[in-house]
């Protein structure tokens, strides 16, 4: 077997490995039983399975301009995802979304 | 000292994308580039905060790579969860003190837990973080963590 068959391979891999953490996140969408726990799902989704499907497609590409490029896009996930998701669920408790919890836990702070 | 680092940043930013190396790309580059760094040096954007070039490097290169690590080994967790029947989470809001000083070690630590899957920051100021965890046991694990060394590490510099 050559050398680019197996980065091909590996690059498949980590295609599908992304395909399937998306997948899985999609399902906790649904699964999850409100706001906040689904946005925990959803962090799957543009943690690894972004992650993954890019590093496959930088496998892929090799060492050209492209490459530089994917990275620059997963250095945008990786700062904008994070943010995004913390105004959702700060605006959401603003704006009066109390979330699910399990009984024993603290009751949420009222404030501001 | 900055100035110079972001015009680099700047110009290195535009070559990468256009990928055209001529004379006339190359000049206009430079010069979107100076364009650029004179509105956010009148914007007042290039202070410690704007563009933190004075992080503490070494730790910087530590902690990113632990990051990714701690973010797999939390991906797969939450993963494990959703595909279980029984869907075992215990979904919890906890509050803690984080021990970073400044903005930035504070937005770096928050945004690392939100981006760990399994937890979110809802609400960030300086002593207090306010946190939902998917979990009990991740709630559990935040106060005086191993993430909350490593960011207040970060700010040392």
């Amino acid at each position: 077997m050559s050398a680019i068959h197996w980065l091909d391979w590996l690059s498949g891999m980590l295609l599908l490995a992304g395909s399937v953490f998306c997948l899985v996140g999609a399902l906790g969408l649904l699964r999850m039983p409100d706001f906040y726990t689904r946005v925990h799902a959803a962090s799957l989704v543009e943690t690894l399975g972004a992650g993954f499907i890019l590093l496959g497609l930088i496998l892929q590409a090799g060492l050209t301009l492209v490459t530089a490029k994917l990275l620059m896009m997963g250095l945008l996930i990786f700062f904008a995802s994070p943010t995004a998701s913390h105004a959702l669920a700060r605006s959401a408790l603003l704006k009066g979304v109390r979330p699910r919890l399990v009984p024993d836990s603290e009751p949420p702070p009222s404030k501001p | 000292m900055r100035t110079l680092s972001f015009f680099a940043a700047l110009y290195v930013f535009w070559l990468l994308l256009s990928g055209m190396y001529t004379p006339f790309l190359m000049a206009a580059g430079a010069g979107c580039a100076l364009l650029v760094l004179l509105l956010a040096r009148r914007m007042d954007l290039l202070d410690r905060e704007g563009f933190p070039v004075h992080l503490a490097w070494p730790a910087l290169m530590t902690y990113w790579p632990w990051l990714i690590k701690e973010i797999v080994k939390s991906a797969w967790d939450v993963s494990r969860r959703i595909l279980d029947p029984r869907l075992p989470i215990s979904p919890t809001l906890v509050e803690f003190v984080p021990s970073q000083k400044t903005d930035l070690g504070l937005v770096i630590h928050a945004n690392s837990i939100t981006l760990t899957p399994g937890t979110i920051a809802v609400e960030v100021e300086p002593g207090r973080f306010l946190v939902h965890a998917l979990t009990r046991e991740g709630a559990a694990g935040l106060a005086g963590s191993e993430m909350d060394r490593r960011c207040t590490r970060l700010e040392e510099a």
